[in-house]
């Protein structure tokens, strides 16, 4: 493996049924700001059985080249036709850095991709960073179960290769009109490349019911003041990907059922982001609560004690709030592009 | 003298936390509110091997030694003195007595079942008149032919509405005292057998405690324990093991009493500091666990004896006595330190406390423990 | 039927707590546990083993203390237990530690991998494929629920994506990845654990054991390299606003974009 022999930045466009997902095209806006840096070229590696999302677009957001591998096997996703047709494009291209969105499909393409051509990955990069002298790529990535970071380099192998989770780059704007080439790319599929046989695809939306489990929890009290505020409360919580819980309060005025219970006589919770309602904050409720890794308070009581335990506390009414923030919420983004 | 635990006895520890956390802990208010016997629980303890701990493996059992089983029931009593105590009493009283005093096809019959968790056991000795005085048996057995008749009545019985197999004391000749009471294995279904009224109790509010009631109870020969007039002995040798599963019990309550403790005073905060920050707590939480590292070593050390075949009942006594008071000490002063919220039911606090006292009474009051002790003593 | 676990035995990094003062990672008096979603690889192992009477091996590589995590193995009913261990295996990235996986593997007959989709301390969930590529096997990754085919030459596993699943076939030999949510892992039994330690044993394994080229076991193999390694900021206390309804979720939807990837 000749370092010197490599050279440009790639991103695996993901697609799922003809539709781009948006993490590739963060990727995109990523890879052009790399390949600028390094004075390179940005290619997109599209494969697909067949491409709704118009190519330019590609283009415009920042892709000098598309190598498109269009063949029927490559739908649904399964492994093998996936890593045969990107290990050739990789070896006929010989990229510097591949990006791929660490997806359910990115993490299970990635790892035997780079396995088959022998040079690093690393997961999951929160950041990437380009050292000049020695062109290599600098990715950061949580560590430890994410409670410390670490960049990571891959001085003598190539490509470099990094998967980076949705949401975390930038969609770039694009700029119309910007020219760039699509080629296609040949691979001889062979029905022996086809390892796996799917059955059946099913779309079903995940329903979290366990508040143990859940990483978002949207929690209610006294506070709230009926229990016509608990939708409102759930549809925050449908938009994160969380579930409800309650305080005690709550549970016993009857708005809700006790299998949402935090606290002492209730449930230990200790999700990622956990946002309390009108919730006081006493101290049955904190115990199960507190070890939560960043807590959200609102509540109208500038004395409330949950206030001592929260890392961004709000004084106000969360009848007024949490509308507002399900309005503004789309900023963050969801997985299919437009 | 080795202070440390096994690798496998860490493991086992290891294990009977979790599931004493998963499967125990979140019952334990439950079946206390409702005087409930866990059945569920029973069933998954069973499961994993927890009815058998110290029976070799040939006979069902786990093989894994006395002091893996009273580590057991000591890990299940920090969340809930009921479980424990159902362990205890199944495992020391009924089952032990068939491995130790039991003929081979006895314990072929009667052990496995047992020792696998398929069949409950309970023990059968106390009766309205014969409580301290244990040998004030009125329960009488008469032979007929090829089995006995059993009339009379037991009460306070632990797992009685709940068992199969019970080990029952009776009188088979009146004229020669101690020597005149006998040991039957008693199955539930036995004729002229049944349950009468259930207790209800200040603690242990979950554990089947019931009036046992023979009417001419038909027994087959077969089922005497050891030889007729032995029934004492066995009954008290039986008693002597039983002291180190409720002392297991009794520090158990008082460790697990402690550690809400010390969570609840971090985190309850009064005058602008936690509880935690004034000497008091930290002097009163310093003395009740010294107490009760201590009445671990007792407990470790009477099964430890046992299990290496060497003489115990004074040190078990000891165990029980110390731990069993220790227990209510450190209970009460828990509950203390909680302050009102200890008081409520909300918080589990007062049902330790509540479950501790027992431990003072049974299986030989404490009094019983100095009687037996000051008697090595003074021999 | 013959079946390999990949397992680890990992830090709980749910305990791990920060210095308050030197705002670094407390590493002392951190349980060591099997990873979660390798136990649930396990349990789907040793139900295969109720069920058919499969035979399972479980293989981790690490270091000595690792042999703990092999006997809760063994006490929840493994039936062979291998401990990759020695000082040149340090270090190793994923490439270099599914070479190293591999090489062991080879020297045993299998029908079923199963690893773990990705360990709590490094996060990569790279292993299990690079395995099953270094094997030359299909792999199916994001197993939730797994059944044996009359025959016992095929499973077919529901394999999940972000927006559903799809129920794939896959021939033995194969490599699959489960997630911990498949199942609720069994707990050790008594009888198990004094078996685990009295009857069964933990063989160990060094590099000289394995066919592979020890220039590419541990650090000195890994292609990637870890320049450097930091704590986040501290925690920092919580900040507390006064103000109007769209200002206050303004504020809450920037700290959601600052800390969060929401899927």
């Amino acid at each position: 493996m000749e370092i010197q022999n490599y050279s440009d930045v790639m991103v695996f466009v993901e697609q799922r049924e003809g539709h781009v997902q948006k993490v590739s095209l963060e990727l995109i806006s990523k890879g052009r700001e790399i390949a600028d840096e390094l004075g390179a070229r940005l290619k997109a590696a599209v494969l697909t059985a067949g491409l709704t999302h118009p190519v330019h677009s590609l283009i415009e957001l920042g892709c000098d080249e598309v190598i498109l591998v269009e063949h029927p096997i490559l739908e649904p996703y399964t492994t093998e036709p996936y890593t045969k047709a990107l290990t050739e494009v990789i070896r006929a291209h010989k990229p510097e850095i591949v990006l791929f969105g660490a997806t359910t499909i990115g993490r299970d393409l990635a790892p035997r991709v780079s396995s088959r051509l022998d040079t690093g990955l690393t997961a999951d990069c929160t950041k990437l960073e380009v050292d000049l002298e020695s062109r290599n790529l600098l990715m950061t990535r949580p560590a430890f179960g994410g409670n410390i970071m670490a960049t990571i380099i891959c001085p003598n192998h190539r490509p470099q290769m990094s998967t980076v989770r949705p949401g975390v780059m930038q969609m770039a704007e694009p700029v119309i009109g910007r020219i760039g080439v699509c080629r296609n790319f040949e691979i001889a599929f062979s029905p022996e490349d086809q390892h796996v046989e799917v059955l059946e695809v099913v779309k079903a939306s995940k329903k979290k019911v366990n508040i143990e489990d859940a990483t978002i929890l949207i929690s209610g009290g006294r506070g709230i003041g009926s229990p016509e505020a608990f939708p409102i409360l759930e549809s925050l919580a449908d938009k994160l990907g969380g579930t409800v819980s309650a305080s005690r309060a709550a549970v016993d005025a009857g708005w809700i059922d006790r299998n949402h219970q935090v606290g002492q006589t209730g449930k230990t919770v200790r999700p990622d982001l956990y946002i309390a309602c009108g919730i006081s904050g006493a101290i049955q409720h904190l115990a199960g609560m507190e070890e939560s890794e960043f807590i959200v308070a609102i509540n109208k009581d500038e004395g409330a004690p949950i206030f001592d335990a929260a890392d961004l506390s709000i004084v106000g009414d969360v009848h007024k709030i949490i509308p507002e923030l399900i309005r503004i919420l789309p900023e963050l983004g969801n997985r299919n592009a437009q | 003298m080795n202070f440390s635990l096994s690798k496998e006895h860490e493991m086992l520890r290891e294990l009977y936390r979790s599931f004493t956390v998963q499967e125990v802990k979140p019952l334990a208010e439950e079946i206390d509110e409702e005087e409930r016997f866990p059945v569920e629980t029973v069933e998954k303890l069973a499961r994993y091997g927890f009815m058998g701990i110290p029976f070799p493996k040939e006979l069902g059992g786990s093989g894994a030694g006395n002091l893996a089983y009273a580590m057991a029931v000591e890990e299940l009593s920090k969340a809930c003195g009921t479980t424990g105590v159902i362990v205890s009493a199944h495992t020391s009283l009924c089952a032990a007595p068939i491995y130790e005093f039991g003929t081979e096809a006895q314990k072929l019959k009667y052990l496995p079942p047992l020792a696998k968790g398929e069949k409950i056991g309970a023990f059968g000795l106390t009766e309205a008149n014969a409580g301290t005085d244990a040998s004030a048996q009125q329960t009488k057995a008469v032979l007929q032919g090829d089995h006995y008749v059993l009339n009379g009545s037991k009460i306070f019985i632990t797992n009685a509405g709940h068992a199969d197999t019970y080990i029952v004391m009776a009188m088979t000749d009146k004229a020669a005292g101690t020597r005149g009471i006998s040991a039957f294995i008693v199955e539930r279904g036995f004729p002229g057998f049944s349950i009468g009224k259930k207790e209800k109790k200040m603690g242990i509010r979950g554990s089947s405690t019931c009036e046992l009631i023979f009417e001419n109870c038909i027994v087959p020969k077969e089922n005497l324990l050891g030889k007729e007039g032995q029934g004492f002995k066995i009954a008290m040798k039986t008693l002597d093991g039983g002291r180190i599963g409720i002392a297991a019990q009794a520090l158990g309550i008082a460790q697990g009493a402690i550690d809400e403790t010390v969570k609840y005073v971090k985190e309850r905060k009064q005058f602008n500091r936690p509880i935690s920050a004034f000497q008091n707590t930290q002097f009163e939480l310093a003395g009740m666990q010294t107490k009760v590292d201590a009445a671990r070593l007792l407990v470790y050390r009477a099964a430890t004896l046992k299990e290496a075949g060497a003489s115990y009942a004074t040190e078990a006594a000891m165990a029980k006595l110390y731990a069993s008071e220790v227990a209510m000490e450190v209970t009460t002063k828990a509950v203390q330190l909680h302050g009102g919220y200890g008081y409520t039911r909300e918080y589990g606090i007062e049902r330790m406390m509540r479950d501790a006292k027992i431990t003072e009474i049974y299986e030989g009051t404490s009094e019983v423990q100095k009687m037996v002790i000051s008697s090595a003593m003074l021999k | 039927m013959k079946i390999i676990v990949c397992m680890k035995q990992v830090p709980d990094t749910n305990e791990v707590k920060l210095d308050p003062v030197t705002g670094t990672l407390i590493r002392d008096g951190i349980p060591s546990i099997i990873n979660h979603d390798d136990k649930a690889g396990l349990e789907a192992a040793l139900c295969l083993k109720d069920q058919f009477g499969a035979h399972v091996t479980v293989l981790t590589m690490g270091p000595p203390q690792a042999d703990k995590a092999l006997r809760e193995a063994l006490a929840m009913g493994a039936d062979r237990a291998i401990l990759l261990t020695d000082r040149r295996f340090a270090g190793a990235d994923t490439w270099a530690t599914s070479l190293t996986l591999a090489s062991a593997i080879r020297k045993m007959d299998y029908d079923l991998i199963i690893a773990g989709r990705q360990a709590i301390d490094g996060d990569t969930a790279q292993v299990g494929p690079q395995i099953a590529e270094k094997l030359s096997i299909p792999q199916v990754s994001y197993v939730e629920d797994l059944e044996v085919e009359a025959g016992q030459a095929s499973i077919i596993v529901k394999r999940i994506f972000e927006e559903g699943y799809h129920r794939i076939r896959v021939k033995f030999p194969c490599l699959i990845t489960t997630l911990a949510e498949m199942n609720t892992p069994r707990y050790m039994s008594v009888g198990g654990i004094m078996a685990a330690y009295n009857e069964k044993q933990v063989e160990t394994w060094t590099l000289d054991q394995l066919d592979m080229n020890p220039d590419h076991a541990g650090l000195k193999g890994s292609p990637t390299k870890v320049r450097k390694s930091f704590t986040k900021a501290p925690k920092a206390p919580g900040k507390k606003f006064n103000t109007e309804p769209d200002a206050a979720a303004r504020l809450i939807l920037d700290a959601l974009k600052e800390r969060f990837i929401v899927e």
